[in-house]
C-alpha cells in the first residue's frame, strides 16, 4: 500500500497555517462530551493532556510511574532548539527547518519538520510562562548556545537539567488541570492493550501495577507518548521501564510501524564497566563544545595514562576526518568515528570500548573555573560512576543507544493508520528522519503535546459522534481475555532463565548484530537468534510471583515480551534499507573513505511495516518522500 | 567484596513487615547500589524466592523514583547523590546493609521499598504552578529575569520530588519538597501573581496529606540528593508572611 | 484564622512567642544578676517591681498569654509530628540536627514543670514557707528581704540543683531556639545559616551559664 501523508499543498510557509484553517472544530459546549485517553505523560504525553484538558476535553492520562513527573524526558540535559535568532546570527524558521531535514538525512515528511520550526518559538514563550528557570543573562535575557552541530546558537537552556525543567513545566500544566478536574490521572498504570472496533481506536486495556488487576477504559481517541524503543538494546540511555509495549500493542492491532532502524546511538556516554551493568549513562552532547576526542595513534599505547602519550602519538580523529565541524559532528557521525577507533584496535579503557574526550586544551585556554561553570554537574557525575576526575585525566566515553527516531507511523495530523489512533513525541516517527540532531527531541515532544495535538484532534472527533462505544463493548472483555491469558502463560513458564538473562540476551545480539554498523550478515545472523531467544523466553523463562499483585518481574516479562517480537520486525527493517543514512548504516553503502551512501532512488520512503503475526511475514507499506524546498544532497560535515 | 542485607520485607500495606538477611556476594565496586540489589534479585528468583521490590527508573539521578534508606541516610548519605547514583565502591567487604523504605504517614508502604507518594502529588495539585493557558503568552523576552534571579529559581527547580526530604525529617515533613516550588514560582515574573494564594495553599495541602510540621532539624538540607537549601524553607517563611499582610 | 491552624502560621507564632520569651529572661535574667551587687540592689529591684502594682498583673497575664502560645501549639505540633512519623527505622543515623533540637518538647515540659515550681516557690512561697519573704525579717531599710530568701534557699542543696537541672534544659532549649526562630522568621539567605546557628548557640551558652551562676555560686558560698 502507498501510504498517504496527508501533508497540506502549497508554500511550504504557510502550510501549518493553511491547515488550521482548513481543518475542523469541536464546538466548545461539545469538548467535554470527548473522552481522550492520553498514555504517557513526558514531554509530548503531560503537554498534550493539560493542553486537551485545558480545552475542555475530557482527559484521562496514564503513566507506569508513580508520578507524572518522572517520564523519561526529565533527563534530557543539553536543550531546546527555537528559531528565536535571539543571538541575531542568522537563525530563522527556515535554517531551523533546513537544519533538520539535513540533519535528518532527507528521510523526514517536510511539512511535518516545517511545522515544528514554526512552532518553536512558541514553546520558549510557553515554557518560560510556567516559570521554566531557563538561563538567562544579567540583563534578564535568555541565553543560547550552540548545540550537537548547529551552526548558530539556537539552543535553550537550564543547566544541565533542560530535559527536567521543560517536563516539569508541563507536568505542572498538568498538575493544574488535573486540580481542575479536566484530567484524570492514572499514575502506576501500564497499558497493556489497543482496544480497536470495527477498525477504529476506541479505548484500552490496562494493568494497575499495583494491584495487578486488568482494567478497561474507553475513549473517543487514544493518544500514544510513550516514548522510544531502544531498551531493546538492553543497556541503553533509557529508563529501566521505557518500553515499546504500547506502541508494539498497538502496531499488533494494525497500527504500522515507521522505520525502526532508525536508531540514533549518542556519542558522548560513560562507557560500560561490566557485564553486570544495567544501564548506560548519557552525558550532554554540549560536553563535545569544548572537549576533544582523540585515541592514541599506536595501539600499543592504549594501555598507557593519557598524560603519558605525547601530542604526536594521539589521533584527534574527529578532527582529522571533519577539519570543519570537527568535534561537534552530529551525533551518528561522531559515534560511528568512535567504533571506528575501537574497532581498529585503538580504544582505551575497559574492553578497549572508549575514547578519551580531553579538556585540557579548553582548560589552557579558557582556565578550569570557567570549565567547571559549563560542565560542573556532568563532570560530577562523571566521577561518580568511573572515580575519576575529568579536569586531571581525559574523560572515556563510548556511543550507547539513546533515541528511537523511528516509531508508529502517523499522517500530517499525527494519527495513524487506525482512525482515532494519535502518537505523539518520540513514539510516532515523523520528524527526524534518520538521524535526530540535538536539542531536537525536547523541542518535538512539545510541539507535538502543546500545539499539534489540540488543533488536529479537534479535526478526527468533529467527524465522530462522543461515547459510542464504552466498557461494556465485547472487544474490551476479549482484549482482557487475552491479556490475562498472556499474562498467565508467562507466569506458568517456570523455567530457569531470569527476565533479565533473556533480555541481556536480546541486547547482545541486537548491539552486535544491530547496532552501529548492520551488515546483510549480521542482520541475518540477528533475525537467526531473535526467534530463538524468543522461544527460549516461552519455553524457559522464569516469571516469579502472581497476576494480582505488584509484581515487577511481571511488568519486565511483558516488556521483554514485546521487544522480543519488534526486535525482529526491526532487524527486518534494517535489513531491507539497502542503504546508509543518518543512524542506519550499513557496512555494504559506504563510501571509499566510510562515509553514509544514501540510496535516494531506491529509498527515499518511510518504510511502515503491517505486522501480521509471530512468525509472519510482515508486510512494507511506503510512503515516497518528496522534497521541494530543501534539495537532495550528500550529508557532509568535512 | 561480599556483604551482608538487612531488607525490609513487607508483602502489602496491611501486612506487619520486618527486615530480612540476604547475603550479597560477588559485588563489584564499579557496580551501582541498585545493580548490586538486581543481583541480589537475581540470586532470590534462582532460590524460588520473591525478589526485592524496588521503585527506580532513570538509574542517572533525575528522575526522582529511587527511594532508600540505607544504614539509617537516605539515599545512602552520599552528597548529592541518589540510590541510583551510589556506587558500590563507597563500601567495604564485610559491611552490613540496613536497606529499609521511606518510612512516613504520608508514604504508606506498597510493597517492601516501595511506598507511595501521592501525597507530594496533592501538594503540587495544591498550587505548583503558574495559570497560564497554552498559547497565547508573552514572548520569552517580554520579561527581564535577571541571571542571579533566574540562578535562584534553578536552584529551587532542581527538586527531583524523591522524598528523601520527608524520609529524614524526625517530623515527616515535607517542607523543604514544598519550599522548593514556592521559592522558585515566587520569585519569577510569572510566578508572582499567585504567590500569596500559593504558599497557603500549598502549606496546608501539606498539612493536610499527614506531613509533620517544620520544626528547623535541617536534616532534609542535608539528605537531598539535589543539595536543595533550607533557605527556601526561610523563603517560603517569608512569602508566608507577607500573604498575611 | 490562617494564623492559629496553618503549619506555617504556628510555625510563626512559636517563633514570636519564643523570642518574647527570651525576651522576658532576658529581663528577668538581669534582674537576678542583681543578687550578686548584694542584699540592696536585688531588694531594691524587688520593691520597685511590687510598686508597679495593677501593671504587674498586666505583665503576669501577658506573660500567661505568651507561655499558653508557646507551650500550648508546641505540644500540639508535636503531637502532630509524631502522628506524621509513627514508625521508626531499624538504623537511623542523625544528619544535621541536634539533641538540643530533637528534645525541644521534653526540655520544654521540664521548664513547664520548673515554671511552677518556680512561681510556687519564690512567687506564692508555698514551697518552703520557712524561706518565705514574707516570713523573715525586713531588711535595714524596711523592704522585704528577697536577698535573704534567695540565698538560703539556693543554699539547700536539693533547691540549687532544681534550678541548676532545669537552667541547663533552658540551655539546651535556647541552644535550638535561638537560632531557629531566623529561620523561621525567614532570614536566612544559604550563606549565614551556619554562623547563625553558632550565634545561637554562644548565646544560649551565656543565658545558660548566667542563670547557673546564681543558684551555683550560692550553694558553693561564693555568694552569702
Amino acid at each position: 500500500m502507498i501510504l498517504d501523508g496527508k501533508t497540506p499543498t502549497g508554500p511550504i510557509e504557510k502550510t501549518w497555517d493553511k491547515h488550521r484553517f482548513d481543518m475542523k472544530l469541536v464546538n466548545p459546549a461539545n469538548k467535554r462530551k470527548f473522552k481522550i485517553l492520553m498514555v504517557g505523560t513526558g514531554l509530548a504525553g503531560g503537554a498534550g493532556a493539560a493542553s486537551l484538558g485545558e480545552l475542555g476535553y475530557n482527559v484521562e492520562a496514564f503513566c507506569y510511574q508513580d508520578s507524572a513527573r518522572r517520564a523519561h524526558s526529565i533527563a534530557a540535559q543539553g536543550g531546546i532548539n527555537a528559531a528565536k535568532n535571539y543571538p541575531n546570527d542568522g537563525d530563522s524558521i527556515y535554517r531551523l527547518f533546513y537544519d533538520t531535514i539535513k540533519g535528518g538525512d532527507f528521510r523526514a515528511r517536510e511539512a511535518d519538520v516545517w511545522r515544528l520550526a514554526q512552532v518553536s518559538n512558541n514553546i520558549i514563550d510557553q515554557c518560560v510562562a510556567q516559570g521554566v528557570p531557563f538561563a538567562r543573562d544579567y540583563a534578564g535575557y535568555l541565553d543560547n548556545r550552540s548545540f550537537g552541530g548547529a551552526q548558530v546558537s539556537r539552543t535553550f537552556y537550564a543547566r544541565g537539567q533542560t530535559g527536567q525543567q521543560l517536563l516539569l513545566g508541563a507536568y505542572s500544566a498538568l498538575t493544574r488541570q488535573v486540580k481542575a478536574g479536566t484530567v484524570k490521572l492514572h499514575p502506576r498504570t501500564e497499558m497493556v492493550d489497543l482496544v480497536v472496533v470495527d477498525g477504529v481506536a476506541k479505548g484500552i486495556t490496562v494493568r494497575n501495577l499495583i494491584t495487578g488487576q486488568l482494567e478497561s477504559h474507553w475513549g473517543d481517541a487514544v493518544v500514544l507518548a510513550t516514548g522510544g524503543y531502544v531498551n531493546v538494546f538492553y543497556l541503553s540511555t533509557n529508563a529501566m521501564g521505557c518500553s515499546v509495549t504500547a506502541a508494539w500493542k498497538a502496531a499488533k492491532k494494525g497500527a504500522f510501524f515507521a522505520n525502526p532502524c532508525y536508531t540514533q546511538i549518542h556519542p558522548t556516554c560513560i562507557p560500560q564497566h561490566g557485564d553486570k551493568q544495567s544501564k548506560l549513562t548519557l552525558m550532554s552532547e554540549s560536553l563535545r563544545n569544548d572537549g576533544r576526542c582523540w585515541v592514541p595513534k599506536k595501539k600499543a599505547d592504549c594501555d598507557k595514562a593519557p598524560a603519558d602519550i605525547p601530542e604526536e602519538d594521539r589521533d584527534y580523529y574527529l578532527e582529522r576526518k571533519y577539519p570543519s565541524f570537527g568535534n561537534l559532528a552530529p551525533r551518528d557521525i561522531a559515534s560511528r568515528a568512535a567504533k571506528e577507533q575501537c574497532d581498529d584496535e585503538r580504544g582505551v579503557g575497559p574492553g578497549k570500548r572508549g575514547v578519551y574526550l580531553d579538556y585540557q586544551t579548553s582548560i589552557d585556554r579558557v582556565g578550569e573555573d570557567t570549565i567547571r561553570e559549563r560542565y560542573g554537574n556532568l563532570f560530577e557525575m562523571y566521577e561518580k560512576i568511573t572515580a575519576e576526575d575529568a579536569y586531571k585525566r581525559p574523560m572515556r566515553i563510548y556511543p550507547a543507544p539513546h533515541y528511537s527516531m523511528g516509531g508508529l507511523w502517523v499522517d500530517y495530523n499525527c494519527m495513524s493508520n487506525v482512525p482515532g489512533l494519535f502518537v505523539l513525541g518520540e513514539a510516532n516517527f515523523s520528524v527526524h528522519g534518520a538521524n535526530r540532531l540535538g536539542a531536537s527531541a525536547l523541542m518535538q515532544g512539545l510541539a507535538d503535546g502543546y500545539f499539534v495535538i489540540p488543533n488536529t484532534i479537534a479535526n478526527y472527533l468533529a467527524g465522530i459522534t462522543p461515547g459510542t462505544v464504552k466498557e461494556d463493548h465485547a472487544e474490551f472483555k476479549k482484549s482482557i481475555e487475552e491479556v490475562d491469558a498472556s499474562v498467565n502463560k508467562m507466569l506458568n513458564i517456570n523455567g530457569k532463565k531470569t527476565v533479565s538473562e533473556l533480555h541481556r540476551e536480546l541486547g547482545s545480539v541486537m548491539w552486535e548484530d544491530v547496532g552501529m554498523a548492520r551488515s546483510d550478515a549480521s542482520l541475518k545472523n540477528a533475525l537467526k537468534r531473535i526467534p530463538e531467544i524468543r522461544d527460549e523466553f516461552w519455553n524457559n523463562c522464569n516469571v516469579t510471583g502472581e497476576a494480582g499483585e505488584l509484581n515487577q518481574q511481571l511488568e519486565n516479562a511483558g516488556r521483554l515480551a514485546d521487544f522480543l517480537e519488534f526486535a525482529e520486525v526491526f532487524a527486518k527493517d534494517a535489513l531491507h534499507r539497502e542503504e546508509s543514512c543518518g543512524g542506519h548504516f550499513r557496512t555494504e553503502h559506504q563510501t571509499d573513505d566510510g562515509e553514509a551512501m544514501r540510496d535516494d532512488e531506491n529509498f527515499a520512503y518511510v518504510g511502515a511495516w503491517e505486522f501480521k503475526g509471530v512468525g509472519k511475514e510482515p508486510e512494507l507499506h511506503k510512503e515516497p518522500l518528496k522534497f521541494e524546498n530543501v534539495k537532495l544532497a550528500v550529508r557532509s560535515y568535512k | 567484596m561480599n556483604l551482608t542485607l538487612h531488607v525490609w520485607r513487607q508483602k502489602g500495606p496491611q501486612d506487619k513487615g520486618k527486615l530480612e538477611t540476604y547475603p550479597a556476594k560477588g559485588v563489584s565496586e564499579d557496580q551501582s547500589f541498585l545493580e548490586m540489589l538486581d543481583d541480589v534479585n537475581e540470586e532470590l528468583i534462582k532460590s524460588g524466592k520473591d525478589p526485592i521490590a524496588f521503585d527506580h527508573d532513570c538509574r542517572e539521578g533525575i528522575c526522582g523514583m529511587c527511594s532508600q534508606v540505607i544504614n539509617g541516610k537516605p539515599h545512602g548519605g552520599q552528597e548529592r547523590t541518589t540510590v541510583c547514583q551510589l556506587h558500590m565502591r563507597e563500601f567495604n567487604d564485610g559491611d552490613e546493609l540496613f536497606i529499609e523504605p521511606w518510612r512516613a504517614r504520608a508514604f504508606p508502604i506498597h510493597k517492601d521499598l516501595i511506598v507511595d507518594r501521592t501525597a507530594l502529588e496533592m501538594v503540587m495539585q495544591a498550587g505548583g504552578y503558574t495559570s497560564c493557558h497554552t498559547g497565547g503568552v508573552a514572548d520569552g523576552n517580554a520579561l527581564l529575569i535577571p541571571k542571579p534571579v533566574a540562578d535562584y529559581a534553578m536552584d529551587a527547580a532542581e527538586c527531583i520530588g524523591c522524598g528523601a526530604c520527608v524520609a529524614s525529617c524526625p517530623n515527616s515533613s515535607a517542607m523543604l519538597y514544598t519550599s522548593a516550588k514556592v521559592s522558585q514560582l515566587a520569585v519569577l515574573p510569572q510566578g508572582k501573581g499567585e504567590a500569596k494564594a500559593r504558599v497557603k495553599e500549598m502549606t496546608d495541602a501539606m498539612q493536610n496529606e499527614g506531613f509533620g510540621n517544620c520544626t528547623n532539624h535541617y536534616e532534609c538540607q542535608e539528605a537531598c540528593p539535589k543539595g536543595i537549601s533550607v533557605k527556601f524553607i526561610a523563603k517560603l517563611n517569608r512569602e508566608y508572611m507577607k500573604s498575611m499582610a | 484564622m490562617h494564623l492559629i491552624t496553618s503549619t506555617v502560621g504556628r510555625k510563626l507564632l512559636m517563633a514570636v512567642s519564643g523570642l518574647m520569651l527570651v525576651g522576658f529572661i532576658t529581663v528577668h535574667l538581669m534582674g537576678n544578676l542583681s543578687v550578686f551587687a548584694g542584699a540592696d540592689a536585688i531588694n531594691i529591684y524587688a520593691e520597685k517591681l511590687h510598686s508597679l502594682g495593677p501593671l504587674v498583673w498586666v505583665f503576669r497575664l501577658a506573660m500567661l498569654g505568651l507561655f499558653a502560645v508557646h507551650i500550648g501549639f508546641g505540644i500540639q505540633l508535636s503531637m502532630e509530628n509524631r502522628r506524621a512519623n509513627p514508625e521508626s527505622y531499624a538504623i537511623k543515623q542523625k544528619l544535621k540536627t541536634t539533641f538540643a533540637a530533637e528534645s525541644m518538647l521534653y526540655t520544654g515540659l521540664v521548664l513547664l514543670a520548673f515554671l511552677i515550681y518556680h512561681l510556687l516557690h519564690f512567687t506564692v512561697q508555698i514551697t518552703n514557707p520557712e524561706i518565705s519573704a514574707h516570713q523573715l525579717p525586713l531588711d535595714a531599710a524596711m523592704r522585704l528581704d528577697v536577698f535573704s530568701m534567695v540565698v538560703m534557699s539556693f543554699q539547700k542543696v536539693f533547691i540549687a540543683l532544681v534550678y541548676i537541672v532545669a537552667m541547663c534544659a533552658l540551655f539546651l532549649h535556647l541552644s535550638h531556639g535561638l537560632s531557629s526562630w531566623v529561620q523561621t522568621l525567614g532570614w536566612n539567605n544559604g550563606e549565614s545559616q551556619d554562623k547563625v546557628v553558632l550565634i545561637g548557640r554562644l548565646v544560649a551558652v551565656v543565658f545558660g551559664l548566667a542563670y547557673i551562676a546564681i543558684p551555683f555560686l550560692i550553694l558553693v558560698r561564693f555568694v552569702k
